[in-house]
């Protein structure tokens, strides 16, 4: 399929939903509204919610702090998870000791420790930094941690054949192997970074994405939370975009999935 | 005689020590000598440990009994004298061509902007000029068999280690590169230990033949040596009829191995 049919038919699709919203909450079928606006209001007002934050600008201020927490959330969740990831991989004894520690930890549902954070933090954009830095850790550490440890047995013989010492093995061998596992998740590590960030704001904040959701349910104002949560889609979107270019140019190395070869 | 002996295992005895703690002899009391500007071929059955002892002349393994000296001095750790050629893929992935054939001189602290033009020059010597930005997962296996001799001659070893190199290649492929290999040794005529299963190859590249028994607990039980006249083209080789002798010759000893073999593995197979 050609990339201008697809973009017409997944833009068709949206505009498909967004006319079926409009008709179903305004035009009484049978009598009855089937989406009442109190409980699900309509495309219209969701989006003249959203123009009037854009114009106003009031949203900018919320989209940069969210954005702050997130990028601050990864950077310092995917640095702690490569250090620790590098040190366990290396040194087994320590990666067995720790190891039901860390399932137990990674086993938290990270929303408990919330509050936690409010507690230590406060409720400005550290908490939510924490909360964020939890889920992304785990994530790269884990990926780092098996990136190290599965290097080819064969490429190492190789670099050890050709006359690597360990600390060159570590910049030519294990360094790219463990980055390209760690690139992988990419995705998934950027996104829990969101997730992290808006999760807390929504559970204390006083500024922030999801602090504007939680806002808007508190007075019922239903736009208001449909109209946070197209932001942050869209939010999240670009953010996912930025992060395929940068893939992109750092794994030009790999295969990839319609090469066949994985 | 006084050329000197570039790769000598003397009654090398190879063991591993398995999960349930038993101890499993993969080769034993090899004796074995490589002179300096010798290709000598290692064949036998699969599973008979002709890998295990490039590995020891490598350094990658420790014989268990028996010793290993390089150019007459004893080897202790990984033998620095010698390059290796992996039978699996051993490019590193995430480096081009050209920064793989280069990154043998690199690690010996030659600057890279002088390890890059003889790279360049080393992949057009084999053939793939055009090809030094490109990731190994771009190349053919062809290719990346060429790369990877490229970034093991770029250093210039005294001694090629060879582990059935063109195994996973196709059979015309495997000529075309048995024949780049013989032009490349040719020109300052390394020691060569050439590990393989195919008798045919053994015999079109190598100076000497030298044959193992089936595993475990192999041993070398034979030794030939090639006089058909060098230069040689792969391809005119095996219609001489010295080679027909010769393979022959050696078949007739190497096919009751290559049964031996194959039944142990079918019962092994049975037992699991």
């Amino acid at each position: 399929m050609s990339r201008p049919t697809l973009f017409a038919l997944q833009v068709l699709v949206a505009v498909v939903c967004i006319v079926l919203w409009q008709v179903l909450s305004t035009v009484p079928v049978f009598g009855k509204i089937l989406l009442p606006p109190f409980f699900f209001s309509n495309p219209l007002d969701v989006f003249s919610q959203i123009v009037k934050w854009f114009v106003s600008g009031v949203i900018w201020k919320h989209l940069g702090i969210t954005l702050a927490e997130s990028i601050l959330a990864f950077v310092i969740g995917s640095l702690g998870g490569v250090l620790v990831g590098f040190w366990f991989a290396r040194q087994p004894l320590v990666a067995a000791v720790f190891d039901p520690y860390v399932k137990m930890v990674n086993a938290l549902p990270r929303v408990v420790l919330a509050p936690i954070f409010a507690l230590w933090l406060g409720l400005g954009i550290w908490s939510k930094v924490a909360l964020g830095v939890t889920l992304v850790f785990f994530i790269v550490f884990f990926n780092v941690y098996q990136g190290v440890k599965e290097v080819s047995r064969t490429v190492l013989d190789n670099g050890r054949m050709l006359g690597m010492s360990e600390r060159q093995l570590m910049q030519h061998v294990y360094w790219p192997s463990a980055l390209s596992w760690m690139f992988s998740s990419l995705h998934t590590s950027v996104g829990f970074a969101v997730v992290g960030a808006v999760v807390g704001e929504y559970l204390g904040s006083a500024a922030g994405l999801g602090y504007l959701i939680q806002q808007a349910e508190g007075v019922f104002d239903v736009a208001g939370v449909f109209a946070g949560m197209f932001v942050l889609s869209a939010f999240v979107i670009l953010i996912d975009y930025g992060v395929t270019l940068v893939e992109r140019r750092l794994l030009v190395w790999r295969p990839t999935a319609s090469d066949g070869r994985g | 005689m006084s050329t000197p002996t570039a790769v000598a295992l003397e009654d090398a005895k190879v063991a591993f020590r398995l999960g349930d703690g038993r101890v499993y002899t993969a080769v034993e009391k090899a004796h074995l000598a490589v002179a300096q500007g010798e290709f000598v071929a290692i064949v036998g059955p699969t599973g008979c440990g002709k890998s295990t002892l490039l590995n020891v002349a490598a350094g990658l393994l420790k014989p268990a009994a028996g010793s290993v000296s390089i150019f007459d001095r004893p080897l202790a750790g990984l033998n620095r004298e010698a390059g290796y050629l992996f039978q699996a893929d051993a490019l590193f992935p995430w480096k081009t061509a050209l920064d793989n054939v280069a990154i043998g001189l690199e690690i010996k602290g030659t600057p890279r902007s002088e390890a890059l033009p003889r790279a360049q020059q080393w992949l057009t010597s084999v053939g793939l000029g055009a090809f030094a930005n490109r990731y190994p997962h771009m190349l053919s296996g062809g290719q990346r068999k060429r790369v990877a001799l490229a970034q093991v001659l770029i250093r210039d070893p005294k001694i090629l280690l060879m582990d059935e190199p063109f195994g996973p290649l196709d059979a015309q492929t495997r000529q075309v590169m048995g024949n780049l290999l013989l032009d490349l040794w040719s020109a300052d005529r390394k020691a060569v230990l050439f590990v393989t299963h195919d008798l045919e190859e053994a015999i079109a590249l190598a100076d000497r033949v030298v044959i193992m028994s089936a595993g475990p607990s192999s041993r070398i039980i034979g030794d030939w040596k090639v006089t058909l006249p060098r230069p040689r083209d792969i391809f005119e080789v095996r219609l001489d009829k010295e080679f027909h002798a010769l393979h022959r010759e050696i078949w007739s000893v190497l096919k009751d191995e290559v049964m031996k073999g194959y039944a142990q593995s079918t019962q092994a197979a049975e037992a699991v």
